[in-house]
């Protein structure tokens, strides 16, 4: 993106700086960026062959075919499980969203006793790993009967303590005259919090969202562990029963794994700029 | 709860009688309430919950009894677990470090490049959003041996001997890793870049008004300047490395972790104790190794922070 | 989540309205694994059961196979739990120990007439003298071959190995290399992740003349016996290299891909095997060793009376039980399932044992054996090291056996 380079001290066009050392440099990240890529090309071009063809280690397949599309398909669990993977993921981005800004603005703008210690035990839930927490949540899902069922696979994510942290860091750059003067205004506190801060602070929530939705999105291990039946899988755990169901058809699996890997492509290419940002956003305050 | 009582008529005059001060902390609590609860029974409770499991000896059939430190000194004393243990750290040790010098590095030459910049930032950031479940059945076919192997067909057809990557107690974890390292790499490498622009343009004004060589440049004020950034990634991908899981799991379904525990990590061995032999408590007792060893992690990243 | 909590209880209640009015029968509750031709086939026979018993009726409830003991036990805890249950035979000391289900009825169920009737397999569901459970259908392991590729190497699919010398040299025979030396074409898979830790365990081991557990479940294949069989199964791949595991990813993608001769699979792989359009196979069975001594693996689904089914329930789950182990019910599973059934009357037909697909398999019931697994999943983890220790670190067989055997036996050791 050009925009971020504007502000360099070299306001020469690139042509008039062209160096031997910088055609290499350039030459070199350029190949780099292909090998990169490589995986996801031979993916795609996989996906598009036919199972003679497959030995065959061509880039471009001699005989293209949607074939292997119709077949994944056709049965509609793929199809199943993006929805599956969409609901959950949608849920708890919306859930991260709201409650992760309303505990960051509560701690950040709220002065009561009880504060800080509410902040630090939050935050030190940062230090339970996930993997520790899966018996017990296993356990309590047998219980209350939330295997196999959306809100099983959601209930662990729809609060983070990285969330609620980077979002009481941007509430902190809110300024306070924003909120009196809204408070003068007889609004309450709920209201003041959704219509007055929150807009301050959309590009932290879109970070906020892409990660909260792109970590659901992908997730592998809780979903593999509480997830039993076939309709409530996600797409990665439908896609690694898929593959071994598959008895190692390559070109099936790298169909599979293509169609769980467009979606986000997709996303990508459109949302690019907001993508980037938010990965640098909440990199930087994170 | 505080906050709706407002609405109630005869608690009206009540509310009203609050001072500003109060209703602000009778806010705060009910925008905290639900939160407090979240947090007290999923996170809190179950922590607890791992901890006295580790002390007993449930297997789901079985209700649990305590059996003191036994699932400790058991883990203590298999190899496979020191095996496993060993393989953890390197996966940290190695991929850590490897992919954060690739990252910088490409950063740092791409923090330059303008032509067709963002389609270069864009080719290193894709991995990132791809599965981690879904691209290790994609590397698990790029390894296999010929003649469905993808590098094995290259190496034959420049008549380099083939490789048994997956199959080898030495080659496997690092094949793995690499595929970890891969996933990585383009969130690194934009989390480097954002890093880079935050640098004042005014130091490398004044340097260059001094006289200092790009590499002067780079060791003197670039990578200090950087440090922030490079801890948080040090820590995000330390991290990511001790809890790998999906990578290990996908390429290595028909012998989960093998060959001979070669690519096991800790995650992998928590998940077949527990979901496979039952062994609910001897994979609480694993998990208490990760926290511990995920906490002095996190300590290790607070000190370094302060000291700045 | 509100919304399927609130179903479930209209559920629930829904049932508890419906009972009374039909206070004259009795309604039991089946368990099972969810498995698409299974399930086909158990709808069948509960309707043809309730077309012959029509006090009884039998509600099918089925649960994903990862989650299914794991559902066991939470409805036990939770104080229910069906009346005729499913069961992997493996599974029944841990379902005892946990009196999930309760010993089947001498006078209904008498054992003389059992071990009469049925194949000596089913005595893994005893303990003390007590039947736990029976079986309808069992499967058991035979030799796949590639007619194409057995041909090509100049060997007769129709004339299969019937001794392991002959099998190692059709092996031998059948497998190709490139001109740099890397297997292109297995003559015979090698996956101890797959069967051939079974193959090994109840079929190699006592054809060198040992046994793989002695009389109280303890590991007993850590014998000259062991030794040779292991090395039978390490000499294929590092000395003659018939095959290496791991080709094609794994044996039977390597067999469907039309890229081994031979492979050893159970009687479950034939209808992923029946796809195959490429080329013929032929099943035939494990071959003998050189005394004609033939041993080979069989394993099961048992049915089990549930702890709870008391007073007239039990006597309704063992009606049930007593036609699910039918005759007639064997048929049902033979055709609808193509598991084979576990009395000998019913498999051993002509008909059945001239069947070029399902002979050698029903053949293999009378020579099985049954391993009696603790965790299957951890014990194959062993045999799986064993091999790949002499393998891929040339480890000595020896002591590779060794160490297998140690592992193996605090596995158990654990269990009890």
């Amino acid at each position: 993106m050009a925009d971020m380079s504007a502000n360099r001290p070299e306001m020469l066009p690139w042509f008039a700086r062209l160096q031997p050392g910088a055609v290499l440099v350039w030459t070199l990240l350029f190949l780099g960026g292909v090998v990169m890529v490589t995986p996801l090309v031979l993916m795609f071009s996989t996906s598009l062959k036919s199972a003679g063809q497959i030995y065959d280690l061509r880039f471009i397949p001699a005989e293209p075919t949607l074939n292997n599309y119709v077949r994944v398909l056709a049965d509609g669990w793929f199809l199943r499980w993006f929805m599956n993977s969409m609901i959950v993921a949608v849920c708890v981005t919306v859930s991260n969203v709201f409650f992760d800004s309303l505990v960051g603005y509560t701690l950040a703008k709220f002065k009561f006793r009880g504060r800080y210690i509410i902040f630090i035990a939050i935050l030190s839930t940062l230090m339970i790993p996930t993997e520790m927490l899966v018996i017990p949540w296993y356990l309590m899902s047998a219980q209350f009967g939330w295997l196999d069922t959306y809100w099983g696979i959601m209930f662990p994510g729809m609060m983070t303590a990285f969330g609620t942290f980077l979002m009481k860091q941007f509430f902190e750059t809110v300024p306070d005259d924003f909120i009196e003067a809204a408070r003068v205004d007889g609004m309450n506190e709920f209201m003041i919090w959704w219509k007055v801060a929150m807009p301050l602070v959309t590009p932290a929530l879109s970070a906020l969202a892409i990660f909260t939705f792109l970590g659901n999105w992908t997730a592998f291990f809780w979903p593999l562990i509480v997830t039993t039946s076939r309709d409530l899988y996600t797409l990665p755990v439908g896609l690694s029963s898929f593959a071994v169901e598959q008895s190692i058809q390559w070109e099936m699996i790298m169909t599979g794994a293509a169609l769980a890997t467009i979606p986000t492509l997709i996303v990508f290419l459109v949302l690019q700029r907001f993508i980037v940002r938010g990965v640098m956003l909440a990199g930087l305050k994170g | 709860m505080a906050s709706s009582q407002h609405f109630t008529h005869p608690r009206m005059r009540g509310w009203d009688r609050l001072t500003i001060g109060q209703k602000r902390v009778i806010w705060a609590w009910g925008f905290l309430a639900v939160p407090i609860l979240f947090y007290a029974i999923i996170r809190f409770y179950p922590t607890f919950t791992a901890f006295y499991l580790s002390f007993t000896d449930w297997n789901l059939l079985r209700s649990p009894e305590f059996i003191g430190t036994a699932n400790y000194q058991r883990m203590f004393a298999d190899a496979a677990f020191w095996q496993v243990f060993r393989n953890t750290f390197a996966y940290l040790i190695w991929g850590t470090p490897i992919s954060l010098v690739i990252a910088f590095v490409i950063s740092y030459y791409l923090d330059r490049v303008r032509l067709m910049h963002g389609f270069i930032r864009a080719l290193y950031f894709l991995p990132f959003l791809t599965t981690a479940a879904a691209m290790a059945w994609v590397w698990r076919w790029f390894y296999q041996p010929v003649p469905i192997g993808f590098i094995n067909g290259m190496l034959s057809s420049i008549g380099l001997p083939q490789q048994p990557f997956l199959r080898s107690t030495s080659q496997a974890l690092p094949a793995i890793m690499v595929t970890a390292i891969w996933a990585g790499l383009g969130f690194q490498i934009i989390i480097f870049l954002a890093g880079l622009r935050a640098i004042p343009q005014t130091y490398y004004e004044a340097a260059r008004v001094d006289g200092l060589g790009e590499w002067a440049i780079l060791t003197r004020i670039t990578l200090p300047l950087l440090r922030p950034t490079t801890v948080f990634l040090v820590v995000f991908s330390s991290i990511g490395f001790l809890r790998i899981f999906d990578q290990v799991y996908n390429m290595t379904t028909n012998d989960p972790g093998g060959p001979l525990n070669s690519t096991k990590p800790l995650v992998l061995m928590i998940y077949q104790s527990a979901f496979s032999s039952y062994d609910m408590g001897y994979a609480a007792a694993q998990t208490v190794v990760l926290f511990t060893i995920l906490l002095i992690v996190s300590l290790i990243q607070l000190y370094l922070l302060r000291r700045r | 989540m509100r919304n399927f909590l609130a179903s479930s209880m209209l559920t629930i209640a829904a049932g508890l309205v419906v009972v009374p009015a039909q206070a004259q029968t009795v309604e039991i509750e089946y368990w099972q694994y969810i498995f698409d031709t299974r399930v086909r086939a158990m709808d069948q026979l509960i309707e043809r059961f309730h077309e012959e018993y029509p006090d009884i009726r039998v509600r099918q409830t089925t649960f994903p196979y990862a989650d299914y003991q794991t559902r066991i036990v939470a409805a036990h805890t939770a104080g229910q739990g069906p009346d005729v249950v499913q069961l992997f035979y493996g599974w029944l000391d841990n379902f005892v120990a946990g009196e999930l289900i309760q010993p089947l009825s001498e006078a209904r169920f008498p054992a003389a007439e059992i071990e009469a009737d049925f194949f000596p397999i089913v005595g893994a569901m005893q303990r003390d003298g007590q039947y736990w459970g029976l079986p309808t259908a069992v499967r058991s392991l035979a030799l796949f071959i590639n007619n194409d590729l057995f041909e090509e190497a100049g060997l007769d699919p129709a004339n299969p190995p019937q001794t392991i010398d002959e099998l190692r040299d059709a092996a031998i025979s059948a497998v190709k290399y490139d001109s740099a030396g890397n297997i292109t074409s297995v003559g015979l898979t090698l996956e101890m992740g797959a069967q051939d830790h079974h193959w090994w365990r109840e079929g190699l081991v006592r054809q060198f003349g040992g046994v793989p557990y002695d009389d109280d479940g303890n590991v007993a294949y850590d014998s000259d016996a062991g030794l040779a069989a292991l090395e039978f199964v390490t000499n294929m791949q590092t000395e003659d290299r018939v095959g290496t595991t791991g080709f094609m990813d794994e044996g039977q993608a390597a067999f469907r891909a039309g890229m081994a001769a031979m492979t050893i699979d159970g009687t479950f792989r034939l209808g992923s095997f029946n796809s195959i359009s490429h080329f013929n196979w032929t099943v035939a069975e494990l071959p003998a060793n050189d005394d004609g001594l033939r041993s080979n693996y069989a394993s099961y689904f048992a049915n089990a009376i549930g702890a709870r089914a008391e007073g007239e329930r039990r006597e309704a789950a063992e009606t049930f039980l007593q036609f699910l182990t039918s005759p007639e019910a064997m048929e049902v599973w033979l055709e609808v399932v193509g598991e084979l059934p576990a009395r000998r009357e019913v498999a051993q037909t002509d008909k059945n044992l001239t069947d070029p697909v399902y002979g050698p398999f029903l053949a293999a019931l009378d020579y099985a054996h049954t391993t009696r697994f603790v965790d299957e999943a951890a014990q194959r983890q062993v045999a799986i090291d064993m091999v790949n220790r002499v393998v891929l670190q040339n480890q000595s067989p020896a002591d590779s056996l060794a160490a297998a055997a140690a592992a193996e036996q605090a596995i158990i050791d654990r269990s009890r």
